[in-house]
């Protein structure tokens, strides 16, 4: 059977390349990080070796990277830490309705110990309207943390505009920028961020490990509590093997956006192009063009996600879907319901999200196969006739 | 996460579709809660001659509706009436946990099926 991976937003595979460049971090030079000796400074060497290529990719000082072991742990580091160490700049939050969990419980997390707590709505496109942005600002608003690219939908906020909006009232800006590092040129600088989140497992890297950029002069602190790794911010051995690939990935990453980035473009425009042709009652969610390349999400409807899911994984097609059954929640996606879906129709969607190994070959595979499977599905529905 | 036979049930569906002479007609759920389950009869004699289904929802959804079909076709409405929707997931060799309220509604739909049955047959003889 064949197996065609579109479910690369979930997380990639580890690069050949990646995973050749950890292999001699567990077996030769498995030394501490932290260690005086030989294998120590190996290690060591290593793993600021991989903060100079993480940095890079970011446009950001090697000295601005915290290693964590993922997205989610920087994201709650980030907002956590900023917010109980800088109390006399205000105890009020700003996020938006389509944040990542890790953004969004941690922000609830807070609320629900005192710090005060803004949810910004999304247009329909899942964009942050600057001027809700704006008049949501208090004297009293520390912290504004804004996704860059949305992992559901696809769509890339207008970081720019709305981290100016919030220097000009005072406030720090932090992105969650883990579904766009990597897919799409980042730079801290461009984007005037001040706390970016990034994540090695969805950039050919190894799981469990990501990191936080901290702009000089921006104050964070620890989020757990040891030794005085990463220049105390961070305590724990550092996972070497891991930052090593975190940064192997981040080099390719570098070397390969543009490339990669038109070739994805090409693989979505044509399977969004074909789907919304084969299919009627069919909508494209996320910005049409302000979208991450080679992520599709498409809801239909009078269907739901998890049987389309299961369909096409009896063809060897690995989707995701933001049905409530997928979730092993009642409701559907928050994201979906943000953008003004109906539950209806959030629970038939379908994210088909693309990588560098991907086929016009394969998407015409799932051209040829999707649209029956609707097909079937609705003739199974009590809905829609 | 599924048994073979809640995949075989939704890979190959029995009786899907409607009833052209039913003379029951059941529906539960709602769209908010991402299941539904349309199920009509023909019942003579009190027996279930056909039954077909209409489900929008996930696996379970659809494996328990095709399940709950094949158990009861051709039988009394007696033994329909036992069906429960414990038993429903047990002929499938049971359902994920999360899945045993949500979406395990087929029993559900059947007896509201045989409810209107006889509510139709009240109807009839008060005319
Ligand atoms: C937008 C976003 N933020 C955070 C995360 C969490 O990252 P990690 O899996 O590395 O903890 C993910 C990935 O699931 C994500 O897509």
């Amino acid at each position: 059977m064949k197996s065609i991976y579109m479910d690369h937003s979930a997380t990639t595979p580890v690069d050949p390349e990646v995973f050749n460049a950890m292999i001699p971090y567990y077996t030769d030079a498995y030394g501490n990080a932290s260690s005086v000796h030989f294998q120590g400074r190996k290690a060591a060497r290593a793993v600021e070796e991989s903060r100079e290529k993480v940095a890079a990719l970011i446009g950001a000082r090697p000295s601005e990277i915290i290693f964590t072991c993922g997205g989610t742990e920087a994201d709650n580091q980030a907002i956590i830490t900023y917010m109980i160490n800088n109390r006399s700049k205000g105890n009020h939050i700003i996020t938006s309705a389509i944040e990542h969990h890790a953004v969004l419980h941690t922000c609830e997390f807070l609320a629900k110990h005192g710090f005060e707590l803004t949810i910004l709505p999304v247009n329909s496109y899942g964009e942050v309207e600057p001027d809700s942005l704006r008049s949501a600002l208090r004297p009293n608003t520390a912290l504004v943390s804004i996704m860059h690219a949305n992992n559901e939908i696809g769509t890339i906020e207008p970081i720019q505009e709305l981290a100016g909006i919030a220097h000009e009232a005072g406030a720090v800006f932090h992105t969650d920028a883990v579904q766009a590092v990597g897919k799409i040129p980042v730079n801290v600088d461009e984007l005037g961020v001040d706390l970016l989140s990034a994540s090695g497992h969805k950039l050919y890297g190894p799981k469990g490990v990501g990191c936080l950029y901290v702009k000089k002069g921006i104050r964070i602190g620890s989020f757990m509590h040891g030794g005085g790794h990463e220049r105390n911010l961070r305590p724990g051995t550092v996972n070497v093997p891991g930052v090593v690939g975190f940064g192997k990935a981040a080099e390719l990453a570098r070397q390969r956006l543009s490339t990669e980035g038109a070739h994805l473009a090409n693989l979505a425009k044509r399977l969004t192009d074909g789907i919304l042709e084969a299919i009627p009652n069919t909508r494209l969610t996320g910005h049409p063009e302000r979208r991450l390349p080679g992520s599709v999400n498409v809801c239909f409807d009078y269907v739901e996600g998890e049987s389309i899911l299961l369909m096409l994984d009896s063809y060897g097609i690995m989707a995701s879907s933001g049905s409530a059954c997928t979730s092993g929640a009642l409701d559907p996606s928050h994201v979906l319901l943000a953008i003004g879906l109906s539950h209806e129709t959030a629970h038939g969607s379908l994210r088909l999200t693309m990588g560098k190994d991907n086929t016009m070959e394969e998407v015409d595979y799932v051209l040829q196969v999707l649209p029956p499977i609707i097909k079937n599905l609705r003739v199974m529905s009590p809905l829609g006739q | 996460m599924y048994s073979q036979k809640v995949m075989d049930h939704f890979l190959h569906p029995r009786n899907v579709g409607q009833v052209e002479h039913a003379n029951g007609v059941g529906e539960v759920g709602n769209p908010t809660c991402g299941d539904i389950m349309h199920i009509e009869i023909e019942v003579k004699n009190e027996i279930i001659q056909d039954i077909r289904f209409r489900t929008f929802g996930c696996a379970a959804a659809i494996a328990t509706s095709s399940m709950v079909t094949e158990m009861v076709k051709g039988k009394t409405l007696e033994e329909a009436e036992k069906i429960t929707n414990r038993t429903v997931a047990e002929a499938l060799d049971g359902l994920p946990p999360v899945k045993m309220h949500c979406s395990n509604l087929a029993a559900d739909a059947l007896h509201a099926a045989i409810r209107s049955y006889h509510e139709g047959l009240k109807d009839s003889s008060e005319q």
